[in-house]
């Protein structure tokens, strides 16, 4: 299982800024380990995000998003103790889910 | 040549296993669109995502640093005022493969993502919103790399 991820949502006015850091290797399928061999891909390819349950958005990313990547979207109609939940699924089916409340 | 019943199955059966193992079924049900992220260039990616016409607009927005020191980790935002935007993307021409993200937009969500991106070199940096009538209208900048973010 992957290591958790860290989802901050600050409420401000009538929408709530969402900050996940998830913790993922992002491995772009580029780079030649020692032997000269080709290490494979291995990263995120879906996220999706939920409002109370409600999903919100979804996204897919490639293998060009950064180690540990880093993802910032702002929630409209939140406020102050609704939950958020993050999901992330990798290309190797690995998938992990969070959950924050607003604050 | 005369098959039994039970070798004529067995032979199926590995006919049927050769051609899952290529790929030929579709068995990824879920919505990767892996046509777009493979896609060298951004107007391949475009076509792949079934988006035409690509123009400026000042109505999308990209905020990106005219330096970036460390390729692996580029900050980026996107953003856009515009109503009826479908998906918003990020992408670097001159990585290897230009698509970097894809955010499918919702009424609940503002259209204002930010994401960290690697890069391999310098280059131009787009924004592009694809609207509902798939139209695509891009924002662009150019990012210089002093360090690559693609091994190497």
């Amino acid at each position: 299982m992957a290591d958790p991820m860290r989802i901050r949502a600050q409420a401000a006015g009538d929408k709530a800024t969402v900050r996940v850091l998830m913790a993922h290797e992002m491995e772009s399928g580029q780079r030649k380990d020692a032997a000269g061999k080709i290490i494979p891909a291995w990263h995120i390819q879906e996220v999706t995000a939920t409002h109370n349950g409600k999903p919100v958005l979804s996204a897919e990313w490639g293998p060009a998003v950064s180690k540990n990547p880093f993802l910032q979207f702002v929630v409209k109609g939140a406020k102050a103790g609704d939950k958020i939940g993050v999901t992330w699924k990798d290309n190797k089916g690995e998938t992990r889910s969070d959950e924050a409340t607003v604050s | 040549m005369h098959l039994s019943r039970r070798q004529a199955l067995k032979q199926t059966a590995v006919v049927a296993g050769l051609l899952a193992s290529t790929g030929l079924f579709p068995q990824y049900a879920f919505a990767f669109n892996k046509d777009a992220f493979e896609a060298k260039s951004i107007a391949d990616t475009l076509k792949a995502l079934g988006a035409s016409g690509l123009s400026a607009s000042p109505d999308v927005m990209l905020t990106a640093p005219d330096i970036a020191e460390n390729g692996a980790v580029v900050p980026l935002a996107v953003s856009t005022t515009l109503t009826g935007v479908k998906r918003l993307l990020v992408l670097v021409e001159k990585n290897p493969s230009a698509l970097i993200a894809s955010f499918n937009t919702s009424d609940s969500v503002e259209s204002a993502f930010s994401i960290r991106a690697k890069m391999g070199q310098s280059s131009d940096v787009y924004a592009v919103a694809v609207m509902n009538d798939g139209k695509a209208l891009f924002a662009k900048k150019e990012v210089k790399v002093t360090l690559g973010g693609c091994g190497g």
